[in-house]
């Protein structure tokens, strides 16, 4: 598949980039031969092959509901690490509904 | 024109459990903002999130209550897009490979059954709450409250079933129901426990393929999901009526105005880029699994319905509206005191009880009159203590002053005159006094003798047994 600067474009719009144009230039050809792969991959029989969702053997790894509520020092730690902060809420630019 | 209404719903239900999905955090509110979160739900680097075996349960529980497949293998997958409600800017839910899939929910419509099929459910973490304004003061910013994230939600999508808004009530109100006999769920829309999501197009009678639909949001009780779709029916039908399009968008259900708005956002094509959740392993429920969910399956409301009317002797319609909700239903068994009175506690609560407790704008969680002082007083007519009639004053009164029956029998003498030689002094007396309705009585109009009656029941403030009043007049008159 050829990547062009529209692809680039819309993959680093979904994903909140901003690409120079040397850099689109860039990334287009090195998707492109990421794809290349992905083709030649294609090119083996995989009808007997299980998709893969995960990479580990395993199943069913679950916790018993049992609540825990964070210490004031562990949300103070947390909140610390906000972007922006109003008391004790994340403080955002203004978001219309 | 007249178009046929297709509509499909999608129902996102809060489960019931004590810690968040992925974390330990406490589901509970009322703390304050920001104080049910941890490194796991706020997506710090590096945290693993694990999975809450209580959600699976209930997600079982519900699959199977509405006769779905739990599929023996399910996995999870990243949801992505940018919100601040949304720390990590991807939502765990599932996508491929859900917990359930293929049900259905059997609703009444016309008193005929209609079968309304359920595509699939599944698992999903809830999203934070923003807040645009403190009060009436709107505010310059955002801001965010991360608390509701990461609480389980299920997801259930019905198929596009249904064909008028009294179904799609229907459908919800049954659904409802069973959440909460099934205990997964409270279900309280008001506090956006159970939220609905409704597509709605129209169609010319006849034709196969569905017509553009309109996606409504923002209603916050059943009667305002019937509401909206109503008016959006209108709203689509004079548009195509007119030769216009339907434009497939987002409307927002505006309760005060009684409209849908178009929420008027860029429309971009959501990408979401689903892919395998990496962080958690896949489920796999096998055969012993669901059989031990299945086994754990309460009585649900058909066939407590059924019970109601095969072992209580009760009418099918008694039956339906007492099981209509669990509540209402626990109740009615609570103030049964045994099984012969069966169809006077179903008056009683449906009639009086229901009727006070509409009018007073309460409900049956918050009845003034629970149902062992229910059961006291419908023991008391049972014995013949009281009449049916002084009853419904002393129930007045219960409702009133949350008193018990006996206190207030006692305290008011409301105690019913049962005995004879009392009772037949006091008809002597209405004989002697009323002449004219002993000769009509005598001349065969049997009807006489409730006059006869009457001035009984007045001598006595209506305490006198009416049965008893009934045979004495009858053979002093013979």
């Amino acid at each position: 598949m050829k990547i062009t600067n529209k692809e680039v474009d819309y993959a680093a719009r979904l994903a909140r980039l901003e690409l120079s144009a040397e850099e689109k230039e860039k990334y287009s050809a090195q998707l492109e031969s990421i794809l290349k792969y992905i083709d030649k991959l294609n090119e083996l029989d995989t009808s007997g092959v299980k998709p893969t969702s995960h990479v580990m053997d395993i199943v069913n790894v679950w916790r018993k509901d049992i609540s825990a509520r964070s210490s004031e020092e562990l949300v103070e730690n947390i909140l610390a690490n906000a972007p922006e902060r109003s008391g004790n809420f994340y403080k955002v630019k203004k978001i219309i509904e | 024109m007249d178009f046929e209404t297709v509509i499909g719903l999608e129902v996102h239900a809060q489960l019931k459990t004590d810690s968040k999905i992925f974390c330990s955090c406490p589901t509970e509110f009322g703390k304050g903002e920001n104080t049910n979160i941890c490194p796991v739900c706020t997506g710090q680097p590096g945290v693993l999130p694990v999975l809450n075996e209580k959600a699976v349960e209930f997600i079982a529980k519900t699959g199977l209550a509405l006769n779905c497949r739990v599929n023996t293998r399910s996995i999870f997958a990243r949801k992505q897009y940018f919100y601040p409600d949304l720390p990590k800017n991807y939502q765990i839910s599932q996508y491929e490979l859900p917990v359930c899939e293929s049900g259905f929910v059997d609703i009444k419509i016309d008193k005929e059954t209609k079968r309304i099929r359920v595509h699939r459910i599944h698992l999903e973490e809830d999203a934070g709450k923003l807040l645009h304004a403190i009060g009436a003061r709107e505010l310059d910013h955002s801001l965010v409250d991360y608390n509701r994230t990461g609480v389980p939600l299920m997801e259930i999508v019905s198929e596009a079933d249904m064909r008028s808004p009294e179904e799609a009530y229907q459908y919800l109100s049954a659904l409802k129901n069973i959440l909460e006999y099934l205990g997964v769920s409270d279900c309280d829309m008001e506090e956006g426990k159970f939220r609905c999501d409704a597509n709605i197009s129209l169609r010319p009678y006849g034709q196969k393929e569905f017509g553009t639909k309109a996606e409504l949001k923002n209603m916050n009780t059943l009667k305002g999901v019937r509401e909206a779709l109503e008016h959006e029916v209108e709203r689509q039908a004079e548009i195509l009526s007119a030769g216009g399009k339907i434009i497939q968008e987002t409307r927002l259900w505006d309760a005060g105005l009684g409209e849908t708005r178009s929420m008027r956002v860029k429309e971009e094509a959501h990408d979401y880029r689903y892919f395998p959740e990496p962080d958690l392993v896949p489920i796999e429920l096998d055969e012993k699994y669901v059989s031990a969910v299945k086994a754990g399956l309460p009585e649900l409301p058909e066939a407590r319905s059924n019970r109601f009317a095969a072992e209580l002797g009760l009418s099918e319609y008694d039956a339906s509206v007492l099981t209509s909700e669990k509540p209402l239903a626990d109740y009615f068994e609570a103030a049964l005191p045994e099984k012969d009175a069966a169809k006077l506690t179903a008056n009683w609560v449906i009639s009086e009880l229901l009727g006070r407790l509409n009018a007073s704008g309460t409900n049956i969680n918050t009845s003034p009159v629970g149902p062992e002082n229910l059961r006291g007083l419908l023991k008391l007519i049972q014995n013949g203590t009281i009449s049916g009639k002084i009853a419904k004053t002393v129930f007045d009164d219960m409702f009133n002053t949350g008193k018990n029956a006996g206190t207030i029998v006692e305290e008011k003498g409301l105690t019913q005159i049962s005995d004879e030689a009392a009772l037949a002094k006091l008809c002597g007396e209405a004989i002697a006094e009323t002449p004219k309705a002993v000769e009509e009585y005598r001349s065969g109009k049997e009807r006489a003798l409730g006059s006869l009656v009457g001035v009984v029941m007045k001598k006595t403030q209506g305490k006198a047994n009416p049965g008893l009043v009934n045979k004495i007049l009858k053979e002093k008159l013979s």
